[in-house]
This record gives C-alpha cells, sequence and structure tokens, in this order.
C-alpha cells in the first residue's frame, strides 16, 4: 500500500516541554487509523503539525505520491491539497445555515473573486442535498447550524469535511459528549468516509476505537509506544502500564 | 421551507429579489432626494436653506462611509479605527485638483490684463505662490505633480486609499495581526498621517488644509444653492450604488466566508480559505468606498484639514456603525444619519438647555457625554442597535420559531387553529 502521509522524526516543544518528541509514524492510502493516548500524550499537537498550525523544531512531514513536504505550507494550502481537520468541540458556523455551512465547505476554487463570482449549481445543490441526507440532516437544511443539538452539529461538521472531499481526515474526539446511538451513528459515518479516504481518528474512549476495529497507534510522552490491532495494544505491557499504572 | 429549497432545483433569483431590503433602500432613499430637491432653494419652494442640504449631502456620504465600516467590522469582524483616514485622503484627492483649477482660472484673469499674455511658467508659479503662500513656499511639491488633471484626480480618490490599504493590510494579515492589536494599529496609521499632514513641507499646505472647495471651477456663475443640490443627487447615487455592491458582496458564498472569518477565522482556514487574501480584499473594497464617500463630502463641507484624519473621527465612525447595528448593512446607514444629524443638532446650539437647579447642561458641551454613554448602553443592552428594531418588528408578524414544527406534524395546524 502507498504511503498518503508520513511523519518522521517530528519534534515540538512548547518553552523546554517536548509535545512530540521525534514521532514517526505513517498513514496508507484509504485506511482507517485510531490514535490513542493518555492527556498530553501529544495528540492534538501531531494534527497541528500536519495541519500547518504548528511548525515544528525538526522533522519531515511528507504527503501524497509523489511525496511533497507539508512544511511551511499555510493551513489553507494543506487544507486544499487535501488534509481535512475535525476539532474536538463541534465547529460549524453557528450563524448560518445548515445549507451554507455545506456549501461553504464543497470543494470549489477558494480565491477571492472565484469565491465572489460564485454562483451555486444545480448540482452543487443536489450534492449539498445529498451531503445533508448522509448526515441526517436533510430535513434541516434552512436551519441555523446554532439551532441544531450537539450530535447534529458534530454530523454537520463531518458532513463539511466530506464536502470537502480530503484524501486525509484527521478527527478529534468524534464521540465525545453523545449519546449511545449518536456514537453509533458517527461510527458508521467515520467507516463509510474510510471507504474512500485514509482517516485518522484520535480517541481517548477504548470502547469507541474498538467499535471502529481498525489499527491502533498509541501515543505516549509525544512519540509511538505501541501500534497494531485493538487487541495486540491492549496486551502491551507498556500500553497497560500508561494506562492503567498510575 | 419549500420542497424546491431542499432538492436544489429553485432557480436563482435577481439580487434586489432575493434581499428586499435593497428595494426599500432604495425606495427611501429615492424618495428623500426627490423631497429635499422639491423643499431646496436651488430646484424648489426654498424650505430648506442651502445650508442644511448640504449638511443632507454631507450625512448621505457620512452613511456611505459607515456602509464600508460595516463590510470590514460588521461582515469580517476587522475593527477598524482608521478609515476615516481613507475618507480624508479621498477629500485631499478631489480637493487638489478643485484648489489647483480654481487658482489657475482666477491667476489667469488676472494675467490677462498684462501687455504681453503669460507664459505657462508665469501661470504655474502664479498658482504655486497663491495656493504655498501660506505655508512660505512658492513651488509645487512633487504630490501635486497632476493636480492640473480632473481624471487623474478622480484616480487617486480610488487608488490612493486603495494602494494604502492594501499595503498596510498586506502587513497587518500577513503577520495575523487581529483584534484588539489591528485596532490599535489602525489607529496609528490615521494618527501618523494626520500628524504628517500637519507639517507645513508635507505639500498640502499644513494645517491649512485646502480650502474653498465648495467653488467649482468653471461654474462661478452657478449659485451655491443649485451645486447643493447637484452634490445631494452625487452623495444618494453614490450611496445606493454603494448599498448595492455591499449587498452583492455579503450576499451569496462570500458573504459567508466572511461571516465565518469573523466568528471562527482558524475555522475558515482550515476549510482551505486563504484568510488573510479575504480580509486584504475587504479592507481595501471599504477603503476605496471610504475614499469616494470623502470626494463627494468635503466639497459640500468646503474645507479639508489634517484635523478631518485625526483618530477620534474614525472611533466616532465606529459608535456609529455600533448604534446603527453592525453586521446589516441599513443598520450601519441608518446609525450613521441618526447619530451624525443629532450630534448637529445638540452640537449647533438649537438643543434646549436642562437646568437641573444650579447646575444647567448645555448640550454643545454634554453631547460627547451623552453620546458615549448612549453606545455602552447600546453595547450592554441592545447589542444590535437600532437596526434590532427591525427584527422585533418581523418577529411581531411572523414569530421566529427556530424551524419547530407547526405542531405533531404538518396537517394538525395547531396554530392556525388557535388563531381563529
Amino acid at each position: 500500500m502507498s504511503q498518503l502521509l508520513e511523519v518522521s522524526g517530528v519534534s515540538v516543544s512548547f518553552d523546554g516541554f517536548k509535545a512530540l518528541n521525534n514521532l514517526s509514524f505513517s498513514i496508507a492510502n484509504k485506511e482507517l487509523r485510531a490514535v490513542i493516548g493518555p492527556n498530553g500524550a501529544g495528540k492534538t499537537t501531531f494534527m497541528d503539525v500536519v495541519t500547518g498550525k504548528t511548525k515544528p523544531d525538526e522533522g519531515r512531514v511528507l504527503w501524497g505520491e509523489p511525496p511533497i513536504s507539508l512544511l511551511g505550507k499555510s493551513e489553507s494550502t494543506i487544507a486544499m491539497a487535501g488534509v481535512g481537520r475535525k476539532f474536538q468541540r463541534p465547529t460549524v458556523f453557528e450563524d448560518q445555515t445548515v445549507f451554507e455551512n455545506l456549501m461553504m465547505a464543497l470543494r470549489k476554487p477558494r480565491s477571492p473573486f472565484a469565491v465572489l463570482f460564485f454562483k451555486p449549481s444545480a448540482e452543487d445543490r443536489d450534492r449539498v442535498a445529498d451531503l445533508a441526507g448522509t448526515i441526517g440532516l436533510a430535513q434541516a437544511l434552512q436551519r441555523k447550524s446554532g439551532e441544531l443539538s450537539h450530535g447534529q452539529k458534530q454530523w454537520l461538521e463531518i458532513g463539511m469535511l466530506l464536502a470537502q472531499e480530503p484524501q486525509l481526515l484527521l478527527v478529534d474526539e468524534p464521540a465525545a459528549g453523545m449519546t449511545t446511538a449518536e456514537r453509533e451513528k458517527t461510527t458508521d459515518l467515520l467507516r463509510e468516509a474510510a471507504r474512500t479516504r485514509a482517516v485518522v481518528v484520535v480517541e481517548h474512549d477504548m470502547e469507541f476505537v474498538r467499535r471502529l476495529g481498525c489499527k491502533v497507534t498509541v501515543l505516549h510522552e509525544g512519540s509511538v509506544l505501541a501500534e497494531g490491532s485493538i487487541d495486540h495494544v491492549t496486551k502491551n505491557e507498556n500500553v497497560i502500564e500508561v494506562y492503567l499504572g498510575r | 421551507m419549500t420542497d424546491s429549497t431542499l432538492t436544489g432545483t429553485a432557480p436563482r433569483q435577481p439580487l434586489a429579489l432575493r434581499f428586499p431590503a435593497i428595494l426599500i433602500f432604495m425606495a427611501c432613499l429615492a424618495l428623500f432626494t426627490v423631497g429635499v430637491t422639491i423643499l431646496s432653494e436651488g430646484f424648489g419652494i426654498g424650505v430648506i436653506s442651502t445650508s442644511f442640504v448640504k449638511t443632507l449631502g454631507k450625512t448621505l456620504c457620512l452613511c456611505l462611509v459607515a456602509l464600508a465600516m460595516d463590510l470590514v467590522w460588521g461582515y469580517c469582524g476587522i475593527l477598524s479605527l482608521g478609515h476615516m483616514a481613507f475618507f480624508g485622503l479621498g477629500g485631499y484627492a478631489i480637493g487638489m485638483w478643485l484648489m489647483y483649477e480654481r487658482t489657475r482660472l482666477i491667476v489667469v484673469e488676472s494675467m490677462s490684463a498684462q501687455a504681453l499674455p503669460p507664459t505657462p511658467e508665469q501661470i504655474s508659479d502664479g498658482i504655486a505662490s497663491q495656493i504655498f503662500g501660506v505655508v512660505g513656499a512658492s513651488e509645487f511639491p512633487p504630490i501635486w505633480a497632476v493636480a492640473h488633471s480632473l481624471p487623474l484626480q478622480l484616480a487617486a480618490v480610488v487608488l490612493v486609499p486603495g494602494l494604502l490599504a492594501l499595503v498596510f493590510g498586506w502587513f497587518a494579515f500577513r503577520s495575523r495581526v487581529t483584534g484588539v492589536y489591528l485596532s490599535i494599529l489602525t489607529q496609528a496609521m490615521t494618527l501618523a498621517l494626520a500628524l504628517y499632514l500637519f507639517q507645513n513641507d508635507s505639500g498640502l499646505r499644513g494645517n491649512n488644509g485646502l480650502s474653498g472647495l465648495q467653488n467649482l471651477p468653471g461654474l462661478g456663475n452657478v449659485p451655491q444653492s443649485v451645486v447643493s443640490v447637484w452634490f445631494l443627487w452625487a452623495s444618494a447615487l453614490a450611496l445606493a450604488l454603494g448599498f448595492w455592491l455591499a449587498t452583492w458582496v455579503v450576499s451569496g458564498k462570500f458573504g459567508s466566508v466572511l461571516r465565518g472569518i469573523r466568528d471562527d477565522e482558524a475555522r475558515v482556514r482550515f476549510l482551505g480559505y486563504p484568510v488573510e487574501a479575504y480580509k486584504l480584499f475587504v479592507f481595501t473594497l471599504s477603503a476605496v468606498i471610504a475614499g469616494i464617500a470623502g470626494a463627494l463630502y468635503y466639497p459640500q463641507a468646503g474645507i479639508i484639514n489634517p484635523a478631518e484624519l485625526a483618530p477620534i473621527a474614525s472611533i466616532y465612525l465606529a459608535v456609529w456603525v455600533a448604534i446603527g447595528g453592525r453586521g446589516r448593512l441599513y443598520g450601519a446607514v441608518i446609525g450613521a444619519a441618526f447619530v451624525s444629524l443629532l450630534s448637529t443638532w445638540f452640537t449647533g446650539g438649537q438643543a434646549p438647555d436642562i437646568v437641573l437647579g444650579s447646575w444647567r447642561i448645555q448640550w454643545v458641551d454634554w453631547w460627547t457625554v451623552l453620546l458615549g454613554v448612549s453606545f455602552v448602553a447600546v453595547t450592554l443592552f441592545a447589542p444590535k442597535g437600532i437596526g434590532g428594531l427591525f427584527d422585533l418588528l418581523a418577529d411581531c408578524l411572523t414569530p421566529n420559531r427556530h424551524g419547530a414544527d407547526l405542531g405533531p406534524d404538518q396537517g394538525a395546524l395547531r396554530e392556525q387553529e388557535a388563531d381563529k
């Protein structure tokens, strides 16, 4: 399987604290991967580095085939290269309707002049309606997204990411604060998304990761502690010590 | 919610139909302009004095610059406290031509009595010593190089504020300066510009500024009562076009992105939008609109000097937009018109004094206090400003149900039955 994202030897420190310490791992095309680890393990910093929010002190971040370096590129350039990111708390534009949120995310030219003269075609509207159907918000297209429930906002954000058509989806704790039924739907959405693209899910919750049924990377103190299936890593003594030993 | 909006087959309507506010706004503006024309001295029955026609015309220009302010602040979240600098630069650009051309006509006429016809150099020197004698100079500074040409100075009205905004914005936005730091930076910009223009060797007559701008060159025999109405028409037209342009910009996906930047800049970046380019675009566009507004304002005011670019002027602009209601274009226009006309009334000594025992509140002095208190009150208790009243009105007509269904199902019609 060809590599989509390769992170090698990346270190980031904030005021002497090493958030990432020589982190190396890679994601293949159309792979579903879970990244777990205790608080402060560097999960969010890893996402910040890949999406261009944080500049690493050293290391390489290579993307695609043939590989190009993502370091030094702006957030918007990286997003357009095909990296989508979902934040921990739902960040949708609450003042705007579900339709506007999805239309904004739809993969189209992003320069100010292209957007100024943009007119949604019938296909664009159909695409938005399809996406709204996928995330279960078909009846809510004209509602302000601020009026949606917490779970619906999370789905809307996933829908916006799908509209962006990224090759890699970085998802930060998608199941936080959800009911059991909402979690199941979220799992389905992510598994479905992983059929056509790579998805990296950062999660605390072991049960949720088990339900995803994919390869797991365990981070600890800024580097990879263990990697493999969920059963493999939960039997790893280092992992048990990190999770249960304190 | 109709089915057509869901399936996406709805045909796209013209802008004015999608945003009826445009039609209402244009109708009000047209009515106002026609009304003032009929009541004016120059074209009508003379109920309104020429100076008040000028005040109204100037108010329209202030509405236009408030519209520009609302674009950057209300929609894009950039609290610029330096927009009156662009307004002033537009005024200076047109003022240079007005002053040059009028002085030239005077100089040529005074020299025509001489036995020998004057050479171009003599005329040029004559104009320069007339204009710059007051600051002890008798030669044209380099920035007056194109002052003889109306088209080039008109281009400067747009280009000078636009370029300044482009360069300033490029540096500020590229360094990701946001929030209160950006506001301070814009204040510094307008203060620096004002201090520079106060110098005699700035080339724009220092603190004397440019004067006599109300006299249009070559139209000396047209009375001010007529000229004032011309400018009222021009200002109304500019405001109408500005309103239409601003509505177009903030409608559709561009407006969506702008409001997204205002609410969550980082999220818009991760959607792949180059946020800095958008900010720069809006900042420059609004500076250009502000420049045009200034170019229409100062010929009506008659004089421009560096004090017009003082930081306080831009703060007033922000206060107007806040009181009118930011984030909606008509709110900014209403705010600017309402507050600036009220300010004219209070500071003009027409407001009756209030006597509180031995205290006497004279509004000429106390108006700024009242304005400050109302600004604080609006910010605390009515963040939507005057524009929020329209929401209240609309809510009375059709309650906002926040998308909820009418009843258990669409067929139940509980609300309609309850009305009967």
